[in-house]
């Protein structure tokens, strides 16, 4: 049976969230080797596997495919298996379950997605992505994760169901399950695409990329970073690839988050629009759509995966060892924590596509495609983001986080196991960069596209290291926008202010509702039938009893005959006869009238 | 979390705490910024663009794009900034 799996391999989605199952009933060494282990094996299951279509189940009347195995999911298969092994790596040391299960099912759920041949899958993994996510945004467990996790979960319940409409009304339209290309114009498709668009984070449907990620936890936003935007891009590859909406949405959208990061305070918040940002481009060549921009989109999403975890991890080991995150509260943390500091200032001159890091063999290739497309404005469009990137990622987070105001902490490097977690990513930043045939090879199409040459080298360095000087001429002079405690409305506000109001008002009408339900039918309207029952039986007995009646026992005979009988009604004293009377005088009652 | 220690027990100077390392960083910086403008003269230019071949292209934009993004991001903070307790 192993020969059989080893040559026909075997879904790596699926080792992920199988195996997630079993980490809580390990402990200890064999759990962390248990751990890394899993990567390992969804490689090997990848790698055995040759391009077609696999592992097909038969469903009702569809087959469902696990396994669309061809040159442009294989190597979103490969940079998914390989950042989950460096997460795992990060997070070794977390002795919480949860976030490691969830972490393993997040992750086979996108690969899941990445090898989904038909709607179906696609969709259930979809959304076992969103759900596996949330957990790692709870698992944080402080109050703003807590809100910041339902209203990510909410969205994407929109999103899926956006996806699902689309789905279904698309089975209905051409009777086919198969993902395919396909062109915008039906509902159907206008559905789907909306539905992509949010887990893409594509503005107006983006603000949920940077609520929720900033309230994950250290290690789970190193997976959050990954999945959710990086399998939407595959998707979106896959199914609208050449779209020309896509060209102006992706080129908004490298622009649009360059201000908002320059002005955020919460260093995570940075990268999340950093990372809107970076997808953005992703989006541009997926819109353009020529061999070298789709080229340029799976190199650059595989490039971004490796120097955005690199980002995060860093800056989540500042948080982690300093308990801070904010531009206001930290800085000058290269003196105690170097190693830290050197790997996120290689993530941040990847994202910068510095000379001789990841982004320059990569990002330059969507560039490029837009150029041989004439398209000017979205030519420039890109440079102008590219140089914002500069400004946002390449200098604001490392400076204002180990360099700027020396923020007085000294804190130690982290574990050994995040050091290595991002020296391995580190690494990787630089090798793919210095030997971009590695990457070369495994791009969907043929690639004849050449990185380092003079011009581009030198335009290049000339953007970024100008764009430096800016920077550097606003901070000397004191223009620069200070670091301050505060948030920045962003598009969230329509549903979180309105939210609070529609909260406020169902608060004042259904508790009022509620209040006065109360007052009316517990209280009073009981109370009268209750008194309408005791009442009159009370006036009768009263009436026919109360002269013969002495208070009990009692000497004080102060007590009206009157007084005595209600007394003895209130505690259920009344002697045996007055029952008997009362239940032989009904009984002549209903006799005489019935 | 290790024990934290904090400026007031840490009396060790640190590579930029010395002004003349910050001042030979900076000079480095220049001397690469001055580097970048005259190889511009002697490279071998085939841009999509006419634009891209002008000398010096590449620098102006650089500046230029980073100019207008703080700026742009200044005049955000003025409408967009709010407290951080805004939502709560």
């Amino acid at each position: 049976m192993i020969n059989h799996l080893l040559n026909t391999g075997f879904p790596p989605g699926l080792v992920f969230i199988i195996g997630a199952l079993f980490i809580p009933l390990l402990k200890g060494r064999v759990k962390s080797a248990f751990m890394l282990m899993l990567p390992v094996l969804a490689f090997i299951g990848l790698t055995r596997v040759s391009v077609g279509t696999h592992w097909v189940v038969k469903f009702l009347d569809y087959n469902l495919v696990f396994g669309q195995v061809d040159r442009l999911s294989i190597p979103f298969g490969y940079i998914f298996i390989l950042i989950s092994f460096i997460a795992v790596i990060f997070a070794m040391h977390v002795k919480d379950d949860i976030q490691h299960v969830s972490g393993f099912i997040y992750a086979g759920s996108a690969l899941g997605v990445t090898f989904a041949g038909d709607l179906f899958t696609l969709y259930i993994f979809w959304e076992f992505m969103a759900i596996a996510s949330t957990f790692l945004i709870l698992a944080r467990k402080t109050k703003e994760s807590h809100s910041a996790a339902f209203r990510y979960i909410m969205v994407h319940v929109v999103g899926g169901l956006l996806l699902l409409a689309g789905i279904i009304l698309y089975i209905k339209d051409t009777g086919s399950m198969t993902i395919t290309h396909m062109t915008l114009g039906t509902p159907a498709t206008w559905l789907i695409f909306m539905g992509i668009a949010v887990n893409a984070a594509i503005p107006p449907l983006h603000p949920w990329l940077k609520d929720a990620y900033p309230e994950a936890t250290v290690t789970g936003a190193v997976f959050l970073s990954a999945f959710t935007t990086k399998s939407a891009v595959y998707i979106m590859a896959r199914t609208f690839a050449g779209t020309e909406l896509l060209i102006w949405l992706g080129a908004f959208m490298t622009v649009i988050p360059v201000f908002y990061a320059e002005i955020e305070n919460d260093v995570r918040r940075v990268l999340g629009y950093s990372l809107i940002n970076q997808v953005g481009f992703m989006m541009c060549g997926v819109g353009i759509g020529t061999q070298l921009a789709i080229n340029g989109t799976v190199s650059h999403a595989f490039c971004h995966i490796l120097y955005k975890a690199l980002l995060f991890m860093s800056v989540g080991s500042v948080l982690y060892v300093t308990g801070k995150i904010k531009c206001t509260d930290i800085g000058g943390l290269y003196r105690t924590m170097p190693m830290t500091c050197i790997f996120c200032l290689v993530g941040a001159m990847s994202i910068s596509a510095f000379p001789l890091f990841s982004g320059f063999v990569s990002k330059s290739m969507i560039i490029s495609a837009a150029g041989h497309g004439h398209m000017a404005i979205i030519w420039l469009m890109l440079q102008f983001a590219s140089a914002g990137v500069i400004a946002h990622a390449g200098i604001k987070v490392p400076y204002f986080t180990f360099f700027g105001h020396d923020s007085g902490i000294r804190a130690k490097e982290p574990p050994l196991n995040m050091l290595i977690a991002m020296g391995i990513a580190a690494f990787l930043c630089i090798f793919l960069a210095v030997c971009p045939q590695y990457l070369y090879s495994i791009l969907p199409y043929p690639v004849d596209y050449v990185p380092y040459t003079g011009a581009h080298v030198v335009g290049q360095l000339q953007l970024l290291l100008f764009g430096v000087l800016a920077f550097y001429m606003f901070l000397k002079s004191g223009y620069y926008p200070s670091e301050v405690r505060a948030i920045n409305l962003d598009l969230d506000w329509f549903y979180r202010k309105p939210m609070r109001a529609v909260d406020y008002v169902f608060a004042k009408v259904l508790n009022g509702l509620n209040s006065a339900a109360d007052q009316v039918i517990v209280k009073d309207f009981t109370g009268a039938v209750n008194r309408f029952a005791v009442e009159p039986v009370l006036n009768l007995t009263c009436f026919v009893l109360a002269p013969f009646v002495k208070s009990g026992d009692n000497t004080d005979s102060d007590l009206t005959g009157r007084q005595a009988i209600a007394s003895a009604f209130r505690t259920g004293t009344t002697p045996v006869g007055i029952y008997s009377a009362c239940a032989c005088l009904f009984i002549v009652v209903l006799y005489i009238f019935l | 979390m290790e024990e934290k220690k904090d400026i007031t027990e840490d009396t060790k100077t640190y590579l930029f705490d010395k002004p003349a390392n910050v001042k030979g960083l900076l000079g480095f910086f220049f001397c690469l910024l001055i580097l970048l403008i005259i190889l511009d003269f002697f490279i071998h230019k085939h841009g999509y663009f006419g634009w891209e071949n002008w000398p010096g292209f590449f620098a102006a934009f650089g500046f230029v794009a980073c100019v207008m993004v703080i700026s742009i991001a200044k005049l955000l903070r003025v409408f967009a900034k709010r407290d951080e307790r805004y939502y709560d």
